[in-house]
């Protein structure tokens, strides 16, 4: 039996975020639970925001994956209880970082940031932290948009999501 | 239909319509940043009103879904306050509107997260992170315009008191809201206004905007007495439903 569980989160471990293909679901936190009954294989998702779109196609790739591998999948969405950006994984955190994205930083300093009241979010080009926010809302609703001062890059800042 | 229905409704409405005002900016914005803000707020307000509308749905039952709930219903079916249908005038009207909409919404998100119906309870938990979001953005905004040049602060001033007549709705008890509260699932609008006050008065304050100072309100959207402007968004809205009926894409 373990070794069926194994699998199947191996298979679910696949899916990538559509919007940050180096980042896998399971790394996002946004699978939360999974059963297995012989092929009958149940997997609860809860999206990172309420109108994320990638979620229709998150759970249409599990599916896909899924059903392959011989199984009978159903995914339910489920809003209880809400995400956080404290359920993305530390490997979650190091993709994110190498792909161009800052990761989300603690609340308190999360909101100085985003008040451009601290220079807090590290540049994912050079490392600096002489950056200055230039949008609340960046290419996707769940991230900022950032500009270095030192290097002149513009990034993308993840917001903390509690 | 259920009293918890047409609560679902009341609520998903005002998302919906503002959802739908602030998409007519996709592509419009003046510039990048605010028109991605804008669009990302309204793709906010859409997740939340489908969350509302498959409950509602489940509720409803034999062959409703979220779309037919969202996209066939006539004018006076439609619940949503008034402020939400007001028109994309200027940028000053756009966050005028957006901040006291954010204002109140912030707060109703807050109560109803406490709410004894526990879907609604999660929408709000959800929803309640993103609101803050929103709140901080247009509140941001207000102060910007309303404290910049001479031109930002009239019209910032001028989209003021446009709107305040509208804000007097947001807090009337409808009989619905007032059954809803009573049973422990609806929020307790005398608690909101309080927060709004605090929130809207220390905001204008700094933005160096007045309070117009008028007995004159308008209201009726939540009684499905809307202003001119919510039949042409609904043609909008509409077209492809009424047109080719079931359509899907």
């Amino acid at each position: 039996m373990t070794v069926v569980v194994n699998e199947v989160i191996e298979l679910i471990r696949a899916v990538s975020d559509p919007e940050i293909p180096v980042l896998s679901i399971m790394d996002l936190g946004v699978v939360r639970d999974v059963e297995v009954k012989e092929k009958d294989v149940l997997v609860k998702i809860t999206p990172t925001y309420s109108g994320c779109p990638a979620m229709d196609m998150i759970s249409t790739e599990i599916k896909y994956k899924l059903n392959q591998a011989g199984y009978n999948t159903t995914v339910k969405l489920i809003l209880a209880p809400a995400w956080t950006t404290d359920w993305i994984t530390e490997n979650g955190r190091k993709k994110l970082e190498e792909y161009g994205i800052a990761a989300p930083l603690e609340a308190s300093a999360d909101k100085m940031a985003l008040m451009g009241e601290s220079r807090m979010v590290k540049c994912t080009n050079c490392g600096s932290t002489n950056t200055v926010l230039v949008s609340q809302f960046g290419s996707t609703a769940c991230k900022a948009l950032f500009k270095c001062n030192d290097c002149l890059e513009p990034f993308d800042y993840f917001k903390c999501l509690k | 239909m259920s009293k918890l229905y047409d609560y679902l409704l009341l609520l998903g409405d005002s998302s919906m319509i503002l959802g739908h005002r602030l998409s007519e900016l996709c592509g419009h914005g003046l510039n990048l940043e605010t028109d991605i803000a804008l669009t990302n707020i309204s793709l906010d307000l859409f997740g939340q009103v489908r969350n509302y509308f498959q409950y509602a749905a489940e509720i409803k039952g034999e062959e409703a879904t979220e779309d037919s709930i969202a996209l066939l219903r006539l004018p006076h079916e439609y619940r949503n306050v008034l402020i939400t249908e007001q028109p994309n005038t200027d940028f000053a009207y756009i966050i005028a509107r957006q901040f006291l909409f954010d204002a109140y919404h912030l707060p109703l998100m807050e109560a109803l997260t406490e709410s004894k119906d526990e879907q609604i309870a999660a929408i709000a938990h959800k929803s309640i992170k993103e609101v803050r979001y929103h709140l901080r953005f247009s509140s941001e905004w207000v102060k910007r315009l309303g404290d910049g040049t001479e031109v930002s602060h009239q019209k910032m001033q001028e989209a003021i008191d446009y709107l305040w007549p509208y804000t007097k709705e947001l807090f009337e008890e409808t009989p619905l809201e007032a059954a809803m509260k009573a049973e422990g699932i609806g929020a307790d609008l005398d608690a909101l206004k309080a927060k709004f006050d605090a929130h809207v008065q220390e905001v204008l304050a700094e933005a160096t905007i007045n309070i117009p100072e008028t007995p004159f309100a308008h209201s009726g959207g939540k009684k499905g007495i809307h202003t001119e402007h919510l039949g042409f968004i609904l043609a909008d809205l509409q077209y492809m439903q009424r047109a080719y009926p079931n359509m899907a894409w």
